[in-house]
């Protein structure tokens, strides 16, 4: 579904990603992994056009995506970024409704079918509830759940992901990211999720790419990837990898230094 | 009636009650009745036809038109810069565009029509220049971080104003009446002001009105902006543009009247919310209504002389904003 090939991204004369080639596959969902700067989220950037690239090539379904205005690539991909201040004044309804952008005109008049796209995205994320609520007056885990009511509204094939749980207790960490694994099967989504956590991405990423400095240091599944030397040597601290008790997959645990 | 119309006939219905009292109202009182019937020729009473036609008329519309524009550029600005201090004002366009309306002024144009919107267009030049100036001064790589743009627009704004106080004390006599006029004093008058502005207020609002769906994506900043399908940068020249056309043709025909900008376009979020598909029409059309109030307070407040209206917009203006922030019941209507 996405390819890139050899892809350098540069804010200034600061290379941040090398030569990143990388494929995800229909209805897979991939985990970008690494340290704090280490690129991930300009990788996200990149793919949804407001990262400048150097050189390489976007593709998605065989389509390049260099020539594509905001409109085109807004329908292919949606992006759910990190819980950030959003404008208080929004009620929640108006701001998944902004979801339909890409199939709008100038003035962005919403047709019927609009509003019921907009209905069933808020439903997926049982956010019903309160779509007439202002956004300023949502806890941060309704308000990241109404961000990706939002981006389902786009009704793209793929889904992108700016670490959406940083802000998030365990409960509405787990909560969201069931919930996006769930969205992925059922209508099957392409998912890229820029992660902090390790434990999370081995529990829910089919694959994860670990980026370090701008570079794709392992790509594979979770199991092939999170291996305790390698761990430990990217983050700078020892780490266990144990199996968990009771579900397949694994828990990466601190150790002492 | 539905409830998404009841904003826009609550301001229309206020802005023709200012209509009626800009023209009633004055050092002759003219009754509404009188009114009436002079616009509709039903009378023959000269005295009140020249007072209406040729004085109060024109001079109600270049206070609509002005209150208009100002307003509704203020809200553009504030929703183009996701700030809540800015306006015209602050960012510098308005004394850019009074600096270009003195320089054309100290060129002695002929007074025809050509004359007449010589200093309008130099305003408009001036005032764009300084937009884009202080933009690309305020500009850090991809953003545009707000703290700089009011920094940069707050400082261009003062050397601006320095430069134009300059350029008047050294001209002497001529330039000096410029002064009057640049404060908000309404001097210029006449029907050809009126017409001279009107299609840079249509055309700079029109785009303005147009622009509320993008302000609105423009509000989750320009990333998710364009990651929700907006070309953002183009978007935002759009509306930098429009909102400089028309504040710079306001400044050019009304002087700098300051406040307007700023605080219509808040009592209407406050009282109706911050949807740009409606926040700028009616803003534009609270705007026309509070300007033509103040002018009628400045007219009678000290009658025979006049006040210039931007004292009135601030003396009136800032008690009643204060009131409707201390009452306001959302938190984060911002």
């Amino acid at each position: 579904m996405i390819e890139i090939k050899n892809l350098n991204v540069a804010y200034g004369p600061r290379l941040v990603l090398k030569n990143i080639s990388l494929d995800v596959k229909t209805g897979e969902t991939l985990a970008l992994l690494g340290p704090n700067g280490s690129g991930k989220s300009t990788l996200i950037r990149a793919l949804s056009g407001v990262a400048p690239t150097a050189s390489g090539r976007l593709c998605l379904a065989g389509r390049d995506l260099a020539g594509l205005d905001a409109a085109k690539r807004a329908r292919l991909m949606a992006v759910v970024p990190q819980t950030v201040s959003l404008p208080p004044a929004f009620t929640v309804w108006e701001m998944v409704l902004l979801g339909r952008t890409p199939y709008l005109n100038f003035l962005g008049q919403i047709s019927a079918k609009d509003e019921e796209i907009a209905r069933g995205a808020l439903a997926k994320v049982d956010a019903l509830s309160f779509a007439e609520r202002r956004v300023g007056e949502l806890s941060g885990g309704e308000q990241q759940r109404v961000l990706l009511a939002r981006a389902l509204a786009q009704a793209t094939p793929v889904l992108l992901l700016d670490e959406p749980t940083t802000h998030l207790d365990l409960q509405h960490q787990i909560g969201l990211l069931e919930l996006v694994r769930n969205l992925a099967r059922e209508e099957n989504l392409t998912v890229v999720i820029a992660l902090h956590d390790l434990n999370l991405a081995a529990r829910y990423a089919d694959r994860v790419a670990l980026i370090v400095d701008g570079e794709i240091k392992a790509l594979g599944t979770p199991k092939e990837v999170l291996q305790p030397e390698m761990i430990s040597a990217i983050y700078h601290w020892p780490v266990q990898v144990l199996p968990h008790p009771f579900l397949d997959t694994l828990l990466i645990l601190p150790d002492a230094k | 009636m539905p409830k998404s119309l009841r904003p826009f006939l609550l301001s229309i219905l206020f802005l023709l009650i200012s209509v009626l009292f800009s023209i009633a109202i004055g050092s002759v009182f003219i009754s509404p009745v009188d009114v009436w019937q002079t616009l509709t020729g039903q009378t023959a009473n000269e005295t009140f036809k020249t007072i209406i036609l040729e004085i109060r008329l024109p001079r109600t519309a270049l206070i609509l038109l002005t209150g208009a524009a100002l307003a509704g550029s203020g809200a553009s600005y504030q929703g183009l810069f996701r700030n809540p201090l800015a306006d015209p004002y602050l960012i510098g366009v308005a004394s850019g565009a009074g600096l270009g309306a003195v320089i054309a002024m100290s060129i002695q144009w002929p007074y025809s029509f050509f004359g007449l919107m010589a200093v309008p267009m130099a305003a408009f030049i001036a005032g764009m220049l300084t937009v884009f100036l202080v933009y690309w001064i305020a500009r850090v790589g991809q953003s545009v971080p707000t703290t700089n743009l009011i920094l940069a627009g707050t400082v261009f704004s003062s050397f601006a104003t320095a430069l134009t106080s300059f350029l008047m004390l050294r001209s002497g006599g001529e330039l000096r009446r410029a002064l009057g006029w640049l404060l908000g004093g309404l001097s210029l008058g006449g029907w050809g002001a009126v017409l001279a502005l009107l299609p840079y207020v249509i055309v700079g609002l029109t785009m303005l009105t147009l622009s509320g769906h993008a302000l609105n994506l423009l509000q989750f900043g320009d990333e998710q902006a364009q990651q929700m399908g907006l070309n953002a940068s183009r978007a935002k020249t759009f509306i930098l543009i429009a909102a400089s056309l028309t504040t710079a043709a306001a400044v050019a025909f009304a002087g700098i009247i300051g406040f307007v900008g700023l605080i219509v376009p808040h009592i209407v979020r406050l009282w109706w919310g911050g949807d740009y598909r409606r926040l700028i029409p009616l803003s534009i059309i609270g705007g026309a209504a509070a300007l033509l109030l103040a002018d009628v307070v400045a007219r009678v407040i000290i009658s025979p002389q006049e006040l210039p209206i931007g004292i009135v917009t601030a003396l009136a203006g800032s008690p009643f904003f204060l009131w409707v922030l201390r009452r306001a019941k959302n938190q984060g209507y911002w």
